[in-house]
């Protein structure tokens, strides 16, 4: 009601305090917000480094290039998407849905790359204890002492590169709404199934992919409320976030990959 | 969107336009230049520390790049550049104050 009556009233508020749209605004604030988390968990990360001995440096030169290629698909993912903004305010629906999905298709290359490096750290015993169990897994495994030694390790990697592995899925969910808006559903939903079904049940990816299902229900509920068609501000915004996740990600890669790499 | 909300999202857009779409080409290339350093760097064994500077250097210089050009920020009123800047780099100094002496003293001192 409030809103309405402010909306009402154009020229009430006017000029905006920093000079551009509200939703703009807004998303820049939950971003500083979210910086701080993630800088909380850098933080965390590095502290543990610090005051622990005996800190591991477990990324062989596999890890290193499987790292690397995941920062080059979130650097030229950026950059897919600034061309996705700049064809929204070119006023090209198409060329935007199609750098929209360029984008896309590179955030989920980084979060395949990324399953699969953690897959291999926890099949060789790098684990936390809230994971089950790998069935059949060697107790004397490359990492099974460092769980056990160092704790620390473990959990702050895993919190810190799930976060953000968390941050990229929502991201690509949130770019395939503004591209394809209600198209998106079913495509969520064949994913969620097939991430599901197709990891094993020890894989924390298998009941991680709830959030795919989570996610189709609150868009359905968002669309259904408010259908709309996503406008150069709408692309510009969703850009913000997707550049956010491309930011975090490199001061990840050197202080969590390339500072404990084992060349 | 009101009209307001309209008008200045229309200017945004205008802004936007005045861009050449090579910058953003230069600034990806910049930005994979330094990765292809950082990834470099890592395989000379260097010393801890001096690692750890060059790393945190080049990082620095690659957020300001994706928030300047990529993220716009560059092209925001001043207000906006300073108060958003200054408010998270303001937090991340204090945790900084606050966290590494007690990592090194810990260190140091030892915990049992």
């Amino acid at each position: 009601m409030a809103d309405s009556a402010v909306h009402d009233i154009p020229s009430v508020y006017e000029p905006s305090l920093f000079g551009t749209y509200s939703k703009k605004i807004g998303m820049w604030l939950f971003l500083l917000s979210d910086s701080l988390t993630f800088g909380a968990l850098l933080y965390a990360y590095s502290y543990g480094r610090i005051s622990t001995a005996g800190w591991p440096t477990p990324f062989h030169s596999e890890s290193i290039v499987n790292a690397t290629i995941m920062t080059a698909f979130l650097l030229t993912s950026s950059l897919t998407m600034v061309l996705a903004v700049r064809a929204s305010v070119d006023r090209n629906a198409k060329a935007q849905t199609l750098w929209l999905l360029a984008t896309m298709l590179c955030g989920t290359g980084f979060i395949v790359l990324h399953g699969r490096e953690w897959t291999k750290l926890i099949a060789e015993g790098l684990t936390l204890s809230m994971f089950p169990a790998v069935p059949g897994q060697d107790a004397a495994s490359e990492f099974a002492n460092v769980s056990k030694g160092v704790p620390q390790f473990a959990s702050t990697f895993f919190t810190l590169t799930g976060m953000h592995m968390l941050h990229v899925t929502l991201g690509v969910i949130y770019l395939g709404v503004v591209a394809l808006r209600r198209k998106f559903i079913p495509v969520l939903l064949v994913l969620w199934l097939a991430a599901w079904l197709l990891t094993p049940a020890y894989s924390p990816f298998h009941y991680g992919a709830h959030v795919l299902l989570i996610a189709a229900v609150v868009i359905s509920i968002i669309l259904w409320l408010k259908p709309k068609i996503y406008d150069s501000s709408d692309v510009e915004v969703a850009g913000l976030y997707w550049h956010f996740v491309d930011l975090v990600w490199m001061f990840i890669f050197p202080l969590v990959y390339l500072m404990s790499a084992r060349i | 969107m009101d009209s307001t909300q309209v008008a200045l999202a229309e200017r945004a857009a205008e802004q936007q336009r005045h861009h050449s779409k090579s910058l953003f080409f230069y600034v990806w290339g910049a930005l994979l230049l330094m990765t292809a350093i950082e990834v470099y760097l890592t395989y000379q064994n260097m010393q801890p520390l001096k690692m750890l500077t060059i790393l945190m250097g080049l990082s620095l210089i690659k957020a300001a790049l994706i928030i300047g050009y990529f993220m716009h920020l560059k092209y925001e009123v001043s207000r906006m550049k300073w108060l958003t800047m200054c408010s998270v780099v303001a937090c991340l100094i204090l945790m900084t104050i606050f966290f590494f002496p007690d990592a090194r003293r810990i260190l140091e001192l030892g915990v049992k």
